[in-house]
């Protein structure tokens, strides 16, 4: 139900903190997680941790992070907390959500 | 012929839901529809909220119907807190599982959108709220505010009738509150989606006095009200008034009661007043309205009956002491607990509290007779036509428990005008004036029967004085011109 990838603690203080809301493996969701995956292996290369998390198998922890719309990324490190809602297709705004910009990267 | 084919689709389908609060239930013919969702709107503190939540509450206390909260303005320590007041103890509901409360939070400035999405989250809360609790019934305050959190008001849209489908088909009554809008029900325009029940709840202040007034504005498949009912609330919660769609079909007793002047029984054929009429005395200041009530009051606890007096002008020591000048002496009755005053200043409340106060007492003291001095004094805090609609509520109460109602009504000016009670008086079964004449220099009093229902009555004019015996007619009424009072 719930996966981790990559599978090891990041070592770096500095990495990120992902967790992917979704509700069963619709399509939405599927797309959501490719999109992330993607976005992280080319802007957090080795700095990244995500947490894929299944609400109906866990309706309870939809509480705690106040979801509400499927699929929603929380970027719980580094702080503040951020989210983002939606299929992630536009790369653009997934960093501008995750604090990124490229020239950053 | 439309009113039984309405009602025997009550009784037959549409089953109702309780919803536990006083008045509600009456104008909705049982409550709200069961396993349908249910609008609520108004403005800002209207009482959406409370309403929502004493529908749950009740609900858990004293149907065994467990409930889901989820708010989304409030987290759930301040709802909690704000219904602690009233007596309800959220918390302690949740403790024993008969309540769940999620507050659902959403903030614009921390979320980013990007690409399609749905609210499968928020069911999966909801399924998993219903579930855990077994909830028959569930509360959603106010869902508006996802518009406000979420900026894909297409998918919020679909999403939401979506929302109310689900809800539907999960079989559980549901309430949904929302804001009103400019020239619409809801901002939103919900009742576009929720559309079995809607009542609008509006919070006026006139004036400086507050009026809140309930209206069933939509009730697919039954019978219910349709007047703006004014509502209250106070350390009790919320109760809708008055409890009477009653029409008039209360009994017509054939009891007289005295009004403790001989020769005004002999104007009223004889014999006095109906027993559960209404009667309304009227006259300009000092023309001994207060008199004849008391002297009303006092016949009434003579012969062992109880009287609430409503006092609006002075305080009951004060009445006490001024009708011990005509030598009626009420002080022995408030000590045996026959006669209780209530003296209230009619500016400290607006109408709906005074009517929610009248029915309380007279629900509580059980009177056989109720006086309310001076009527008039009601005026400072409504309008006339809000003032003649609560006292059409007060004499429908009054009516139905066969109470005798005695109004008296201040005619302002130092001449009677027969125009200022005429809102009031068709509301009375009896009619009485009273009025001071100068003649040669010498103040004159009057009295009259300008109408009394079902009865012959004197047409004459009578004088009276105010004697340290109380009120007295210098004529004997006698054998004079009767009228057959018809209405």
């Amino acid at each position: 139900m719930q996966q981790t990838f990559p599978a090891q603690a990041p070592p770096d203080p500095e990495s990120f903190v992902l967790r992917l809301y979704v509700a069963g493996q619709t399509p939405k969701c599927m797309r959501a997680f490719s999109n992330l995956k993607r976005i992280c292996e080319q802007y957090l290369t080795n700095r990244y941790q995500i947490e894929m998390i299944d609400l109906l198998g866990n309706p309870a922890l939809a509480r705690g992070d106040q979801i509400l719309a499927v699929p929603t990324l929380v970027r719980r490190m580094p702080e503040p907390v951020k989210k983002i809602i939606g299929d992630l297709s536009n790369t653009q705004r997934v960093l501008v959500g995750l604090d990124l910009s490229i020239d950053a990267v | 012929m439309q009113q039984m084919t309405t009602n025997a689709a009550d009784a037959r389908g549409i089953p109702k839901c309780p919803t536990g609060i006083q008045g509600l239930d009456e104008i909705t013919n049982g409550g709200l529809p069961k396993g349908r969702a249910t609008l609520i709107c108004g403005g800002a503190g209207s009482g959406k909220t409370l309403l929502a939540t004493s529908f749950l509450i009740n609900g858990a206390e004293r149907f065994g119907e467990p409930g889901v909260l989820v708010t989304f303005e409030e987290n759930g320590d301040e709802i909690a807190s704000d219904v602690a007041s009233l007596g309800f103890d959220l918390p302690g509901l949740a403790d024993e599982g008969k309540l769940f409360v999620d507050y659902v939070r959403i903030e614009r400035s921390e979320i980013e959108e990007t690409g399609e999405y749905d609210l499968e989250g928020l069911f999966v809360r909801l399924d998993h709220a219903i579930r855990s609790t077994g909830a028959k019934r569930i509360a959603l305050d106010t869902i508006e505010s996802l518009f406000s959190g979420l900026s894909n008001a297409n998918i919020l849209r679909a999403e939401l009738r979506r929302l109310f489908r689900w809800l539907k088909d999960k079989g559980i009554t549901a309430v949904i509150t929302a804001e009103r809008g400019e020239g619409t029900l809801t901002r939103q325009g919900l009742e576009e989606y929720v559309s079995d029940a809607v009542i609008l709840l509006d919070h006026r202040v006139t004036e400086q006095v507050s009026t809140r007034r309930l209206r069933v504005v939509k009730y697919r498949g039954s019978h219910h009200g349709t007047n703006e009912y004014p509502f209250l609330i106070d350390r009790h919660g919320l109760s809708v008034l008055p409890v009477t769609s009653l029409g008039l079909t209360h009994r017509a007793s054939m009891e007289r009661l005295p009004s403790g002047v001989r020769e005004l029984d002999d104007m009223l054929g004889g014999q006095g007043y109906f027993r559960g009429s209404t009667v309304l005395v009227s006259g300009t200041a000092g023309t001994g309205k207060t008199s004849l009530a008391a002297h009303f009051t006092d016949a009434a606890c003579r012969r062992g009956e109880r009287v609430l007096y409503f006092l609006f002008e002075e305080s009951p020591l004060q009445l006490v002491r001024n009708m011990r000048s005509i030598g009626i002496d009420l002080q022995p009755w408030v000590d045996n607990g026959l006669l209780h005053f209530l003296a209230d200043r009619p500016s400290r409340a607006g109408l709906e509290s005074h009517l929610a106060l009248m029915f309380q007492s007279v629900r509580d003291f059980k009177p056989s007779v109720t006086v309310v001095d001076a009527l008039t004094n009601l005026l400072t805090v409504g309008t006339p036509n809000d003032v003649r609609a609560m006292l059409m509520r007060v004499i429908d109460y009054l009516k139905v428990n066969e109470v005798t109602g005695f109004f008296s009504s201040l005619t302002p000016g130092k001449y009677e005008s027969e125009e200022t009670e005429a809102g009031v008086s068709s509301l009375m079964d009896t009619w009485i004036v009273l009025t001071i004449q100068e003649v040669q220099r010498q103040r004159r009093r009057e009295i009259r029967v300008l109408k009394s229902r079902g009865m012959a009555h004197s047409n004459r004019v009578h004088e009276f004085q105010l004697t340290d015996h109380g009120l007295r007619l210098l004529s004997e009424p006698g054998p004079d011109i009767r009228a057959t009072g018809g209405g």
